[in-house]
């Protein structure tokens, strides 16, 4: 389940969704917002998506996490708007009986997240600019990725 | 044939435009060609190839067709996470 949201993300809260009886294995990523990208120093960061498409795609991804791997439950969360240094912008939380197939399942749905939901983010410099972020090396991971998996 | 289309910009798309969307009047028979008719309009330099497309609220391919009415979103290179 693919999930767009405004406010803050609570990974504990999260956690508590996935956790099961038969699952052996639970794993987590969350991405933060860093105070540096490609040598200019980061203030915050604002994040813009399109949400009806965002939440379709991820439930895409979601679902083709559970088809390639036997996980038990799959979760992503995305933030939108302005967020600070630190603050929690995306969150991966997948729960399977056993870890090789949670890591799997988990790098799968970030990778895609990245290479395919209708989401952007603006950073704002110390230098007083800002610039929207492509993203190209994350979309070229993403890319090798699923050539690995085709 | 020319073909009335609701067209929406987002991100870095919206600002090159000014606008964050707009109907036009195009001879367009694909999603790119749509792209690169209003790509020479708006200014943009952004490659096709690093972008997406969605046809009335679905995702869609750049030689997906398009038709009279439809609402077409250009979305610049993502960058979520």
């Amino acid at each position: 389940m693919m999930k767009m949201t405004t406010g803050r993300i609570d990974p504990e809260d999260l956690r508590a969704e996935l956790l099961d009886t038969a699952a052996g294995a639970f794993v987590g990523f969350e991405g933060w917002i860093r105070n540096e990208n490609e040598g200019q120093q980061v203030l915050r960061l604002e994040y813009e998506s399109y949400v009806p498409l965002a939440i379709s795609e991820g439930d895409k991804v979601i679902a083709e996490a559970a088809a390639r791997y036997p996980v038990l439950h799959a979760r992503c969360v995305h933030r939108s708007g302005m967020l600070e240094l630190g603050e929690c912008a995306v969150w991966v939380g997948v729960s399977s009986a056993h870890r090789d197939e949670a890591f799997k399942a988990c790098r799968y749905i970030i990778d895609q997240v990245k290479l395919r939901l209708p989401i952007w983010k603006k950073e704002y410099y110390t230098s007083g600019d800002s610039g929207w972020v492509n993203c190209e090396r994350c979309a070229s991971h993403g890319l090798s990725h699923a050539s690995e998996t085709a | 044939m020319s073909k009335q289309l609701t067209v929406r910009y987002f991100a870095m798309f919206r600002e090159h435009a000014g606008i964050d969307g707009e109907t036009v009047q195009l001879e367009a028979g694909t999603a790119a060609d749509v792209f690169h008719a209003l790509k020479s309009r708006h200014g943009s330099s952004e490659p096709l190839g690093h972008c997406k497309v969605a046809i009335n609220d679905e995702m869609a391919d750049w030689d997906s067709p398009v038709s009279d009415g439809d609402v077409i979103l250009l979305f610049p290179p993502v960058a979520g996470g």
